[in-house]
C-alpha cells in the first residue's frame, strides 16, 4: 500500500516515531515516493544525485536551524553596514558645513601659486593649456612618478596572470577556457571595426598631439588609442592582433618612452638648477611644435598609456600578451 | 546650470546606491560605468575639460572594461574546470556573473 | 542643514558608500568597485575645491593671462594623476582576485580565509 510521503510526515504516528528515535524514521526506507515523475532539469544543471531519504530529512532539520541563525546574522550585517555608512557620511557632512563657500574667490586654495601658474604659465612654458603646462613642465616629476606607477602595475599584472600550472592537462583546460571567447567570423563586428578602428586611432593621436593647445594630453589620448586596439582585438581575434603587438613590442615601447621622458626631464632639471642656457625654447604659443618639450613628452606618455591599457586587457582575456 | 548639476549628482548617487544593493556582478559593473559617465559630465560643469576627457576615456572606458574582462575570466576559469572534471560544458547562456557569493 | 556645498556633499556620500562597500561587503569584486568609488568621491571633492564661480576653464583664450579670469588649475592637475593611478590599482586588485578565484574557487572573502586557515593549520 503506497502512502504519499507528505501525509506520512504529518501524521501523529510518524511524529511520535521521530520524537522517540530522535532522527531516523525506520518506516522511511519502506515508503514509496508517490510523486509525479520529476520534470527534467534544463541542460545547464548537472543531474542531482539521489540521496537516501532519511539523509534528506536529517539535512532538512539541520539546515532549518542554520537558516534561522543565518537570517539573524544577515539582518545584523545589513544593519551594521547601514550604521557604519551613516556614521561616516554624517561626520563628514557636518565637516563640510564649516568649509568656505563653494566657488568663492577668497578660498585659501586660491593663493599665489595658481596665480603664478596662470599669469606666467604661457610665457614660461609656451603651453596654451595651463593644466598641461603645469603637469608636464612645472610638475613634470609627478607625471614621471605616475607613468612609473602605470608601468609597475602592468609588470605586476603580467607576473600574476602569466603563472601557469605545472600540470599539462590543467594548462590545456585553461587554454580551452580562454579560447571560448575568441571571435568567430562575425562579419557585422568585423566590418564595423574596420570602419571605426582607424577613426578612433586618429582621434586618439589628435588628442595626444594637441595636448598643450586644448584639453586632452597624453593620458586621455593614450587611453583612446588603447581602446581602439582593444576593439581590434575583440573583432579580429588574438592571432591577428598578435602580429603587431607582442610582449617584445610592449617592452620596447615602454622602456624607450619612459627613458626618453626621464632623460629629457633630467636635462631640463640639470640646466635649470645650474643656471645654464638650455637648447629648448618655449616657441610661439598656438603652434603644434611649440611649448618646448611638452609635445614630445605627451607622445611618450601617450604611448606608454596605450601599451599599458592594451596589455592589461589582453592579459585578462588571453592570459598572455 | 545649478539644476543640471543637481540632476547629474543625484544620478551619480543613485548609481552608487544601486551598486551597493545589487547581487549580480554584471549589473554592478554596468552601473559603475554609468556612474563614471555621469561624473565625466559633472567635470565639464565644474569647468575642468581635461578631467572630463580623462574620466570618460579611462574611467568609463578602461576601468569598466577591466571589470568586464575579469568577470569573463572568472567564468572562463569555471568552464575550464568543468571541462576538466568531465561534466558537460555549459552553453554561453549560463547564469552569467552570478558570482558565487551570498 | 544648508545646501550650498552640493558637490562636496555628493563627494562625501560617494566616499562613505564606497568605503562601506570596501569594508563590509564580502564579495571581492564589490570591494574593488567600492575602492574605485571612494577614489571618485575624493576626485569630486578636489575638483570642487578648484572651482571659482564665474570664471572659465584654464585654457588661455585671446592671450588673456589675468589670474582673475580662470579657475584654479592646481587641483585639476592633481586629480589627473589620481585618475590614472586609480585605474592601475584596480587592475592589480583584479589580477589578484582572478588568481584567488583560480585557487579557491570562490569570491567570498570569509570562505577564502577559512580555506586558507584550514590549509595552514
Amino acid at each position: 500500500m503506497a502512502r504519499i510521503r507528505d501525509e506520512h510526515d504529518g501524521s501523529r504516528w510518524s511524529r511520535l516515531q521521530r520524537w522517540l528515535s530522535e532522527g531516523d524514521d525506520p518506516l522511511d526506507r519502506d515508503l514509496i515516493e508517490a510523486v509525479d515523475a520529476p520534470t527534467p532539469l534544463p541542460d545547464a544543471v548537472p543531474p542531482v544525485q539521489p540521496l537516501k531519504l532519511w539523509k534528506v530529512r536529517e539535512e532538512a532539520r539541520r539546515s532549518h536551524r542554520i537558516e534561522k541563525a543565518d537570517r539573524f546574522l544577515r539582518i545584523l550585517y545589513v544593519l551594521s553596514a547601514v550604521l557604519v555608512c551613516a556614521g561616516i557620511i554624517g561626520v563628514l557632512w557636518l565637516t563640510t558645513e564649516r568649509l568656505p563657500s563653494f566657488g568663492g574667490v577668497e578660498n585659501p586654495a586660491n593663493n599665489e601659486v595658481p596665480a603664478h601658474y596662470i599669469e606666467k604659465g604661457m610665457e614660461e612654458t609656451g603651453a596654451v593649456n595651463i593644466v598641461a603646462g603645469m603637469i608636464l613642465d612645472y610638475r613634470a616629476f609627478d607625471t614621471l612618478g605616475e607613468s612609473n606607477v602605470l608601468f609597475v602595475a602592468a609588470c605586476t599584472v603580467i607576473i600574476l596572470m602569466r603563472i601557469r600550472s605545472g600540470d599539462p592537462a590543467d594548462r590545456l583546460a585553461e587554454d580551452a577556457g580562454d579560447g571560448r571567447y575568441e571571435p568567430g567570423e562575425d562579419s557585422v563586428l568585423q566590418v564595423m571595426a574596420a570602419l571605426i578602428v582607424p577613426l578612433v586611432l586618429v582621434f586618439g593621436v589628435y588628442i595626444v598631439l594637441n595636448g598643450h593647445l586644448s584639453p586632452g594630453g597624453g593620458f586621455s589620448g593614450g587611453a583612446v588609442m588603447g581602446a581602439a586596439l582593444i576593439l581590434y582585438l575583440n573583432a579580429y581575434g588574438s592571432a591577428k592582433a598578435g602580429r603587431f603587438f607582442t610582449f617584445r613590442t610592449f617592452r620596447t615601447v615602454s622602456l624607450v618612452a619612459l627613458s626618453f621622458y626621464a632623460l629629457s626631464k633630467a636635462y631640463s632639471f640639470f640646466t635649470g638648477a645650474n643656471e645654464l642656457p638650455s637648447v629648448i625654447t618655449a616657441g610661439t604659443p598656438g603652434r603644434i611644435f611649440s611649448a618646448g618639450l611638452i609635445p614630445y613628452l605627451n607622445i611618450a606618455v601617450g604611448l606608454v598609456v596605450c601599451c599599458t591599457m592594451y596589455a592589461l586587457y589582453t592579459l585578462f582575456r588571453k592570459g598572455d600578451l | 546650470m545649478q539644476t543640471l548639476m543637481i540632476l547629474l549628482l543625484s544620478l551619480v548617487l543613485f548609481c552608487v546606491i544601486a551598486v551597493a544593493f545589487t547581487k549580480n556582478l554584471l549589473t554592478a559593473a554596468v552601473v559603475f560605468m554609468v556612474q563614471s559617465l555621469a561624473l565625466s559630465v559633472v567635470w565639464v560643469l565644474l569647468e575642468s575639460p581635461d578631467l572630463a576627457i580623462t574620466e570618460a576615456a579611462v574611467g568609463a572606458g578602461i576601468d569598466s572594461l577591466l571589470l568586464f574582462a575579469a568577470l569573463k575570466k572568472i567564468h572562463a576559469i569555471d568552464a575550464a574546470a568543468e571541462a576538466d572534471a568531465g561534466t558537460e560544458e555549459t552553453p554561453a547562456g549560463e547564469e552569467a556573473a552570478h558570482g558565487p557569493n551570498p | 542643514m544648508t545646501f550650498e556645498h552640493i558637490p562636496e556633499i555628493a563627494a562625501v556620500i560617494l566616499f562613505g558608500v564606497g568605503f562601506t562597500l570596501l569594508l563590509i561587503d564580502r564579495n571581492l569584486i564589490k570591494k574593488i568597485i567600492g575602492f574605485s568609488m571612494t577614489d571618485s568621491g575624493m576626485y569630486l571633492y578636489l575638483a570642487a575645491k578648484g572651482y571659482v564661480a564665474g570664471r572659465k576653464a584654464p585654457i588661455v583664450e585671446n592671450g588673456v593671462t589675468d589670474a582673475a579670469a580662470y579657475i584654479n588649475p592646481v587641483p585639476a592637475g592633481l586629480v589627473l594623476t589620481g585618475i590614472v593611478v586609480s585605474v592601475a590599482c584596480t587592475a592589480v586588485m583584479l589580477a589578484l582576485t582572478v588568481r584567488l578565484y583560480k585557487r579557491y574557487r570562490t569570491l567570498n572573502i570569509d570562505e577564502i580565509a577559512n580555506l586558507a586557515r584550514k590549509e595552514d593549520g
